[in-house]
């Protein structure tokens, strides 16, 4: 992986919540237009890392971060940095699927567009993003109808389409199938595959096949540090350290 | 076998005692309905609503400004005290973690226990003293005042009932906090929010105390903020401590105007809950 090709360039991160170090000094670096998988067992600082990115995790109160996190080769922690702009940029779905209950289909997708003072027709920017969320065909009869009369799986597409409508450079993906069935599991990981071509994508998950099948890269992290990152197959078949071996091949986690 | 039969014998002597207790319960709530309509209904009819009150001994007459009066007084409360309240719920539920928060909570707690007579009073040195007399604005700045603390409770507990989840997914957009608490978190709670909102109105339409030194009466229409303004229950107690038998008839009838008003506000609330918050609350 050459320089030029990194969205993002994180250095020496170390996130803290109060006294507890969450994170200790991981560097590492996240290809454009490719799918990066955080993998290891629960606590060990996934999503606190993917909450770093887009600086969600310093709304948690005692919550702070230190190292440097570089997206495009400007450090989203500097003080010019707007968190708001930040997140405009860099978007996240969650573990469990959030469309917004009082709204319909429709206004759940373009609600990022509204909220954020953008007038006008959103119609077309919503087929879009339903049609790269891969959910246009099952709703387009009932774009008026509350987002939460969709199913579970459809409701995690449409947050997908939502967070695709304010036009993000990187798309963080919180475990965003582990609420899911295996058929709509099956689904979302289809549209990740189609939507690297367009977005960096930094998917969390407990699930080892799913890194397996969706990642291009994949990390390791342990009780807060960085063990190890590399090429997906090579984590999972050739691993250099002994405590990714011992995880990959299900030994402990 | 026969703990089997003690413990049944126990369970349908308890059924029957607690039974009794609610029968005993209700009684004064079943009297207080049945005087106030047998004794209201012959009064009722359309003049009752629309017209003036009339001096002793002159049939026909009405509440109709008093019933408005209420109404007006009830909106002017209304600007005072949503804003306040509603606000600084959010207020308490979004940002209320530190210590600023708790004593707000705090006073909020002994301020919805103090007597509306005091509230009157506060209402009496705020606004009457320094306008120089009695006035509509006068009783709906007590009825507000008095909205406010259980109103900014309430507004906390429902905002506090919005998942977390969604306030994540705006911020994730790239909302700012603001727009994100209004747009997002007070709308999804908007459901809860205007039944507490009507709650407290049906409330503040009952009071009388806060209302005999801040809005007076008024014997004619007013709709001047700063003019003394009628209300049913202040009408109530003038007709019922009057010494005169039409006029306690007057008396009764207007109860029962305003028991039908309260109790319409509260069905609405009622209504409202059962078709409203379960779906935004799934």
């Amino acid at each position: 992986m050459t320089a030029p090709a990194d969205k993002i360039a994180v250095e020496r991160l170390t996130a803290i919540f109060g006294k507890t170090e969450v994170l200790r000094s991981v560097t590492t670096s996240i290809p454009a237009m490719s799918v990066t998988a955080i993998i290891g067992p629960s606590g060990c600082g996934k999503s606190t890392f993917l909450r770093c990115l887009n600086r969600m995790h310093e709304l948690t109160p005692g919550a702070r971060v230190e190292g440097s996190i570089l997206l495009d080769g400007q450090d989203v922690q500097g003080r010019d940095v707007d968190p708001v702009h930040l997140r405009r940029r860099v978007g996240m779905v969650f573990q469990r699927p959030n469309p917004f209950p009082t709204m319909s289909v429709l206004d759940n997708v373009s609600s990022g567009l509204r909220l954020n003072g953008i007038k006008g027709d959103h119609q077309a920017t919503v087929e879009q993003c339903l049609r790269q969320a891969a959910l246009w065909d099952e709703v387009k009869d009932r774009l008026r109808a509350p987002a939460i009369s969709l199913s579970g799986g459809q409701q995690q597409r449409l947050c997908i389409a939502r967070a695709l409508a304010v036009a993000p450079e990187v798309l963080l993906m919180d475990e965003p199938t582990s609420a899911l069935d295996p058929i709509a599991t099956a689904k979302v990981e289809d549209l990740i595959h189609e939507l690297k071509a367009r977005y960096t994508i930094v998917i969390v998950t407990h699930n080892m096949q799913q890194a397996a099948r969706v990642s291009d890269q994949t990390a390791f992290l342990y009780m807060g540090e960085l063990v190890e990152v590399g090429a997906t197959e090579q984590i999972f078949t050739n691993p250099r350290e002994p405590r990714t071996e011992d995880y990959v091949t299900g030994k402990f986690g | 076998m026969k703990l089997l039969a003690r413990r049944r014998a126990v369970n349908a002597a308890m059924t029957v005692v607690t039974g009794l207790a609610v029968v005993v319960a209700l009684v004064p709530l079943a009297l207080l309905l049945w005087l106030v309509v047998s004794k209201g209904a012959a009064g009722l009819s359309w003049t009752f609503f629309t017209h003036l009150p009339t001096p002793v001994g002159e049939p026909g007459g009405g509440v109709g400004n008093a019933l408005l009066g209420t109404l007006y007084l009830v909106g002017l409360a209304c600007l005072v005290g949503l804003p306040l309240g509603v606000g600084a719920g959010v207020f308490l539920a979004e940002r209320g973690d530190g210590r600023f928060g708790s004593a707000i909570r705090f006073t909020a707690e002994v301020l919805s226990g103090v007597p509306s007579i005091v509230v009157g009073i506060v209402a009496y040195g705020l606004v009457v003293v320094p306008m120089r007399r009695f006035s509509a604005l006068a009783g709906g700045v007590a009825l507000g005042l008095l909205m406010v603390p259980t109103l900014a409770r309430t507004t906390e507990e429902l905002v506090r009932l919005v998942p977390g989840s969604l306030r994540e997914a705006s911020l994730a957009l790239g909302v700012p906090q603001w727009k994100t608490s209004l747009r997002i978190v007070l709308r999804t709670a908007l459901g809860g929010i205007v039944t507490a909102v009507l709650l407290a109105i049906a409330r503040a339409a009952g009071e009388t105390a806060p209302l005999l030194f801040t809005a007076l009466n008024n014997q004619y229409w007013n709709f001047a903020p700063d003019q003394p303004t009628a209300s049913l229950t202040v009408q109530i107690y003038n007709y019922a401590i009057s010494p005169y038998a039409d006029w306690h008839q007057k008396a009764w009838t207007a109860a029962l105007v305003l028991l039908l008003l309260v109790g319409a506000l509260n069905l609405t609330a009622r209504f409202l809950t059962r078709s409203g918050l379960p779906r935004e609350q799934r």
